[in-house]
């Protein structure tokens, strides 16, 4: 074995990573943000999502999601900062920031603050727990960058094919409903008409919806047209105990869930819950049964996908392992307020995120140019 | 293989049936072509053939529909996946996945074929249509050809025995609508495929059809016969079989190879007769019947009216007006704009103001409608145009073409300021569009969209004309007046989706020429439109094109080119790679040739009412 078998393969559709893989190796970091607030270890965690997207993403649609997680997860740092900097916070601290004029309130409203003292306590810990839900957003934007969200469905069970199905169908077409409104406003322009305004909007609206519903006709008319929907038959018992099952399944989750929810009623919760969800999985197998549909290449689940889903579950069990051996190295004080240091075994297990960086695939980095091969052809 | 046993089809709010009396049998093996004018029930015909008729659309249909024996009545169209593969107009709307592979697998997996003859059959396809480098692209970024390439593959993984396609090649330009006629030629001769398609455009289909069905009117019984039979008295037919008719070919040619194998003596003719310089340059009005070669549909009666002193006053209308328009474009327009002649109820809506700018240029004979110099437009990454310059003048019919995704459409976009040019300048009637605002340019410039439906909001005619008067601030009823002659006889409470596709063009035209705009562009104005509709079209742009209207077209219809424009620039890759005479420039090029030239070639005939107004002016 040399070197060159062991640096990842360029990405194809034989190869690609299984989109159930990138979502639990994201979840995993989810997980392990949740159990800090150190700010060096979310930091970490974000560097290893964001330097993964950054070496793995394609230039599809869905990838570019990534800017816009990041930005969302700035947005809630900025709320949390300005919501603990007005309304107060539990918080006792001693250095005062600045005093806010206090709004006087009536004696009902006792334990509600607003404005009045600011500490720097106060203020940090804010940052630091908005900075937990920024790096759990985060994760989830990187997810969402790395794994093609149609693939994903696919690997729905037969019976919620047609779910998925119509998921898919929506997904293509907002683009195109976007595309549309594009269109339209541009259109007005040709009338003479402003583009902007409530008024733009409203007849803008009807004919994009219009569209958009006779755009779904068509799709729907193809879709027959192409043995959609084709059954199997099926015979009644079996069709019975599909319907029984998947009812009574259901039925058993909730009461399940009930009752691990109620107090003191996790005795017999957990196991009316699991075997309500036995009795549903059995239902929609049975359910998938009706139809006769094959899946083409489906994403395989190779030692690639164990790799990176492994790694995400590792990082998670490590920190929960830390975060119940060494709490305080995790949540670094705030008052009295010092500075977070860097926990070096927590640290270096945040790296084992790094993992898919090097054993996924790596996805062609130029887009095939747009040139028809009859094109190609004439210009020989 | 198809069999249609006395088939009516009538849809429930529909007055009279869609098609009636319907009765034939497509053989195995053969390329069927339909044909007819809009709206007498071709897509109908077709749907009924998958089913989707009238499973899907509602309806009644009387009679019987097998495909290979299988009864459509009883089979829906999901049961007859397998057998019969469709293809829609807008290939868009036939997408169900987002890349190319999985659609191509879409309908096996519907099936439920075995994994492995998936994988077999997907390779197949995409060598046997060229997709292959495509495989793993995103359908959304495909261009036009590949698209229908893509929908035609995802039907024949099935390995359906019937395909049935609509208007297959109607949104392609020439080069891509060869890909895709390539194809189902080598389904029909490797695979024995039978293909039923409906076509508009038959100068590029009809000459593979092995038999044709022609519907003649709405409810009328089709004809089906060989292609040269029933092209012999066929309403809608090619302009080669336009010229074979005239020279009285026998039998009709119906491509180009057979015309030109026939054409000899003709050229003699020809050649001693006229000299050929810049036919397209013939005025409309002294040219009878040259707007409808054949069809004879598209003159209104005051187009007629016209040409009569026209042709009085020339007795060689070949000779003639060409000696004028060799002065330049403006130099025929004072002719046609009614100074001396009365130019009918559309000239007086429109005359006041677009009679003043042919004078002008004819005097000054420099003045430009639109400018355009060293114009960039880059999107992201994208140089969709650059360093294109561009001048029209008044009463100057410009045709842009080029392949898909040339910047056709962001050139008309730039010239009404929708896209901020990055670089370079375009000055329309002496304003920066980009930089006016739109109540203003409206009366520069207008432009009628790909989708003429875009610029229609009411839900009636008259609503819209109302509306149409209030953003142009035009004189209430101008619009409608517009209407009137453009659209005799449509009604006030018709709702603007109800009109057929060259109606609503109509409709748009008439909304965009109320602000009265000098300058006059037009993206794809044929799509969708029969050869009637066309004619009505070409007959209507050069009354306006005569009044000092300056049109710009960016089509992919050589023949519309052929017949309207006075100069032909073609694009590519966002450059000006061709810029002049629409003769010279055609002539030579083999994908942008119209059928006439390319039968006469090295003359420089475009269009049959050429060489009908020069074989009459030869023997008069």
């Amino acid at each position: 074995m040399t070197s060159m078998t062991l640096r990842a393969p360029r990405a194809s559709r034989s190869n690609a990573l299984h989109a159930g893989a990138w979502w639990l190796w994201a979840l995993g970091l989810a997980a392990a943000a949740s159990r800090t607030t150190n700010p060096l270890l979310l930091g970490m965690l974000v560097g290893v999502a964001g330097y993964v997207v950054a070496a793995r993403r394609t230039d599809a649609p869905w990838a570019r999601s990534y800017g816009a997680f990041v930005k969302l997860g700035l947005l809630v740092i900025g709320i949390r900062l300005v919501f603990s900097t007005f309304f107060g916070s539990s918080i006792p601290g001693s250095h005062t920031l600045v005093h806010l004029p206090e709004v006087p309130l009536p004696s009902w409203a006792q334990g509600v603050r607003i404005g009045g003292r600011v500490t720097a306590e106060q203020l940090v810990f804010a940052a630091y727990d908005g900075a937990k839900l920024a790096t759990l957003l985060i994760c989830v934007g990187a997810a969402n960058a790395l794994a093609n969200p149609a693939r994903l469905l696919k690997s729905l069970p037969g019976a919620l094919y047609e779910a998925g199905v119509a998921v898919v169908v929506a997904m293509t077409f907002a683009p195109n409903m976007v595309a549309d409104v594009v269109r339209l406003r541009t259109a007005r322009r040709l009338r003479g008409r402003p583009t902007g305004g409530v008024r733009a909007v409203l007849q803008i609206g009807l004919p994009v919806l219009e569209g958009a519903l006779e755009r779904s006709v068509a799709v729907a008319a193809s879709m027959d047209a192409r043995g959609y929907g084709r059954t199997a038959p099926v015979p009644p018992a079996v069709r019975h105990t599909t319907g029984a099952l998947t009812l009574g399944g259901l039925l058993g989750v909730c009461a399940g869930l009930y009752g691990l929810l109620t107090a003191g009623g996790a005795s017999y919760g957990l196991p009316v819950l699991a075997a309500g969800l036995l009795a549903a999985l059995a239902g929609l197998r049975l359910g998938g049964r009706r139809g006769v549909r094959t899946r083409y290449r489906p994403d395989e689940w190779g030692v690639r996908a164990w790799l990176v889903a492994g790694s995400g579950v590792a990082v998670a069990a490590l920190m929960m392992w830390a975060a119940a051996y060494d709490p305080a190295a995790l949540h670094p004080s705030v008052v009295p307020l010092v500075a977070p240091e860097l926990p070096v075994w927590p640290a270096a297990s945040v790296l084992i995120g790094l993992l898919p960086a090097f054993v996924a695939p790596v996805p062609d980095v130029a887009p095939v140019p747009h040139v028809s091969p009859v094109m190609k052809a004439t210009a020989k | 293989m198809i069999r249609f046993e006395n088939v009516s089809v009538r849809y429930d709010d529909a007055a009279s049936p869609a098609i009636r009396g319907v009765d034939l049998t497509v053989p195995e093996g053969e390329l069927v072509l339909l044909v007819g004018p809009s709206g007498v029930g071709k897509s109908t015909l077709l749907g009924a053939v998958c089913g989707l008729v009238p499973h899907f659309t509602g309806g009644t249909l009387r009679g019987r529909v097998t495909v290979d024996g299988r009864d459509t009545r009883t089979h829906k169209p999901r049961e007859l996946a397998d057998l019969v593969g469709t293809v829609g107009q807008d290939p868009l709307a036939h997408f169900v996945t987002d890349t190319v592979e999985d659609e191509l697998a879409y309908g096996m997996e519907s099936l439920g074929l075995a994994p492995a003859v998936m994988r077999r059959r997907v390779e197949e396809t995409l060598d046997l249509l060229g997709l292959a480098e495509l495989r793993d692209r995103p359908i959304a970024t495909l261009s036009g050809g590949q698209r229908q390439r893509v929908a035609i593959g995802s039907v024949l993984t099935p390995h359906p025995k019937v395909l049935v396609l609509d208007e297959p090649t109607s949104a392609l330009d020439p080069a891509a609508a060869e890909e895709v006629l390539a194809v189902l030629q080598r389904l029909v001769h490797d695979l024995g495929t039978t293909v039923l398609l409906a076509e508009h455009r038959l100068e590029r289909v009809v000459q593979y059809a092995d038999q044709v069905i022609l519907l003649p009117g709405p409810g009328e019984a089709p004809r089906m016969g060989v292609p040269a039979d029933i092209m012999a008295d066929s309403p809608v037919h090619p302009p080669v079989v336009a010229l074979g008719r005239l020279a009285g070919w026998t039998p009709l040619p119906l491509s180009v190879r057979d015309a030109r194998r026939r054409a000899a003596a003709l050229r003699e003719r020809l050649a001693a007769g006229t000299p050929a310089r810049g036919p397209a340059s013939h005025p409309a009005p002294g040219t009878p019947s040259g707007a409808a070669p054949g069809t004879g549909a598209g003159q209104g009666p005051g187009s007629g009216a016209r040409s009569g002193p026209a042709r009085a006053a020339a007795p060689h209308p070949g000779g003639d007006p060409l000696s004028g328009a060799d002065r330049g474009p403006g130099g025929r327009a004072p002719g046609a704009a009614g100074e001396g002649r009365p130019a009918g109820r559309l000239g007086r809506l429109l005359g006041r103001r677009a009679s003043a700018a042919p004078a002008g240029a004819a005097r000054g004979g420099t003045r430009a409608v639109a400018t355009v110099t060293g114009l960039g437009v880059r999107r992201d990454r994208v140089e969709a145009l650059r360093r294109v310059d561009l001048r029209v003048s008044p009463g100057e019919t410009v045709a842009l073409m080029g392949r898909n995704g040339a910047g056709k459409s962001t050139l008309l976009s730039a010239l009404v300021g929708m896209i901020e040019p990055t670089s370079g300048s375009v000055t329309v009637g002496g304003r920066t569009p980009h930089r006016t605002r739109p109540r203003d340019m409206v009366r520069e410039v207008g432009l009628v969209p790909q989708e003429p439906r875009d610029l229609l909001y009411a839900d009636t005619v008259a609503a819209e004309c109302a509306a149409a008067d209030r953003d142009a601030g035009a004189e209430p009823g101008a619009c409608r007046a517009l209407v009137a002659e453009l659209l005799p006889g449509i009604q006030d409470g018709t709702h603007p989706r109800d009109l057929s596709e060259g109606q609503r063009l109509a409709l748009a035209l008439a909304v965009v020429l109320t602000a009265r705009p000098p300058l006059l562009l037009l993206d794809e104005p044929t799509r969708g439109l029969d050869y009637a509709a066309k004619a009505r079209l070409v007959a209507l742009l050069r009354r306006l094109a005569g009044q000092g209207h300056a049109i710009v077209l960016a089509t992919h219809d050589v023949e519309l080119a052929a017949e309207l424009a006075h100069r032909v620039v073609i694009l590519a890759d966002g450059e000006v790679v061709a810029d002049g005479p629409t003769a010279e420039v055609v002539v030579s090029s083999p994908a942008f040739a119209p059928q006439v030239a390319k039968i006469l070639a090295p003359q420089h005939w475009l269009t049959v009412a050429q060489v009908r107004a020069a074989l009459a002016g030869a023997t008069a």
